[in-house]
């Protein structure tokens, strides 16, 4: 862990604070209103809000999760700092586009 | 030789077992490869780990190889792994750390083992260079001296990290060390510090570099084992701390 990557994994975190707060709001207001799957996707279909809202949360999660599974790699297994940062940004990837996918699949019209 | 120490001796090669003046001590012997061995040795009162262990060497086995010089907690020598905590011997008493009057004495962690309680502490040093821990004057000899004011907000950071005596308890503390190699560990970081609120220094750029980089004060967890273990009860991690946040702003202002 350098700056750089400090900085990067503090500005996602405060990025996903109050994202992760409206996230669990919604998801106890969709389970206690009892909104079905066309409920939920008739709101989300088409909504620049939404899409920009998830969106934005797949890239902080993926940015912060990335930097820290290469910390975790590289403290704890064999890899190198190299070796570690490589594996940790295809995690990185991985998370970005299925992430990406989910989002594109609740909003794209 | 006294009687006393005479009768001590006897009873201690005969190994006698009387839990109530006597202490079972292990010692690492050998390098990194090695074992521990049992040693009997009389309780005495106010007895320090430091004690104990010069005991064995001069009345059990003079081959055991320890380091201290003070012997009164001012040069940071003796530290070694006392039941599993890094310690001061000097200045540690057995009452406060013998669990049923049993001792496991061994060098420190995260070092080589150069033999028996002697670790290396060179590692320790130099990453104490790669934090660049040097002080590097602003004025020479021929300028007046600079007025530092004791109640400036600068001089009063430096004071709370700067009663370091280098003894590496919390380089053998800290979990971070253990797990990675390059981590310059919290007594480098925290006499960085001190130099980074010196007014006199002349490398603060240098050193933010220094530790900002991999292996710096961004990889540390903030555990905590240095400063509940500093013998010195100073607080590495609140120095650690201080430096992520002053190098994360000099990183976004472009200083460093």
């Amino acid at each position: 862990m350098n700056v750089r990557l400090y900085v990067w994994q503090r500005l996602t975190a405060a990025i996903m604070v109050p994202l992760v707060l409206v996230h669990v709001a919604l998801i106890f207001y969709a389970t206690r209103k009892g909104l079905t799957a066309a409920d939920i996707l008739g709101r989300t279909r088409g909504s620049l809000a939404w899409a920009s809202f998830y969106g934005a949360f797949v890239v902080a999660v993926a940015v912060h999760a990335g930097i820290g599974v290469r910390t975790v790699l590289a403290e704890w297994s064999p890899l190198n700092e190299r070796g570690a940062g490589i594996l940790a940004s295809a995690f990185a990837v991985l998370l970005l586009v299925l992430g990406l996918c989910a989002v594109a699949a609740v909003v794209l019209p | 030789m006294t009687g006393g120490a005479r009768s001590r001796r006897k009873r201690a090669k005969e190994g006698m077992s009387d839990s109530e003046s006597e202490l079972t001590v292990s010692l690492w012997r050998g390098a990194q490869h090695g074992r521990y061995e049992t040693y009997k040795v009389p309780l005495r009162e106010n007895q320090t780990v430091l004690d104990v262990v010069t005991f064995v060497q001069r009345h059990l086995d003079p081959t055991l190889s320890y380091r201290f010089a003070c012997r009164v907690g001012m040069c940071g020598s003796c530290a070694m792994t006392v039941n599993g905590r890094p310690r001061w011997t000097c200045r540690t008493h057995v009452s406060s750390v013998a669990k049923s009057g049993r001792l496991e004495i061994g060098p420190l962690q995260n070092l080589p083992v150069i033999k028996d309680l002697a670790a290396d502490m060179r590692p320790f040093f130099e990453k104490w260079q790669q934090a660049q821990g040097a002080f590097v004057p602003s004025r020479t000899r021929n300028d007046d001296i600079a007025p530092i004011k004791p109640d400036s907000a600068a001089r009063i950071t430096a004071d709370a990290a700067i009663e370091c005596i280098n003894c590496g308890v919390c380089y053998a503390a800290c979990d971070t060390v253990r797990w990675n190699s390059d981590y310059l560990g919290p007594a480098a970081l925290n006499r960085a510090w001190t130099l980074v609120n010196d007014e006199r220094d002349s490398a603060t750029t240098q050193r933010l570099q220094a530790v900002a980089a991999s292996g710096g004060c961004h990889a540390c967890h903030s555990h905590q084992s240095c400063q509940e273990l500093c013998p010195q009860r100073l607080n590495p991690t609140a120095s650690i701390a201080a430096l992520k946040r002053r190098t994360m702003w000099a990183y976004l202002k472009g200083e460093i």
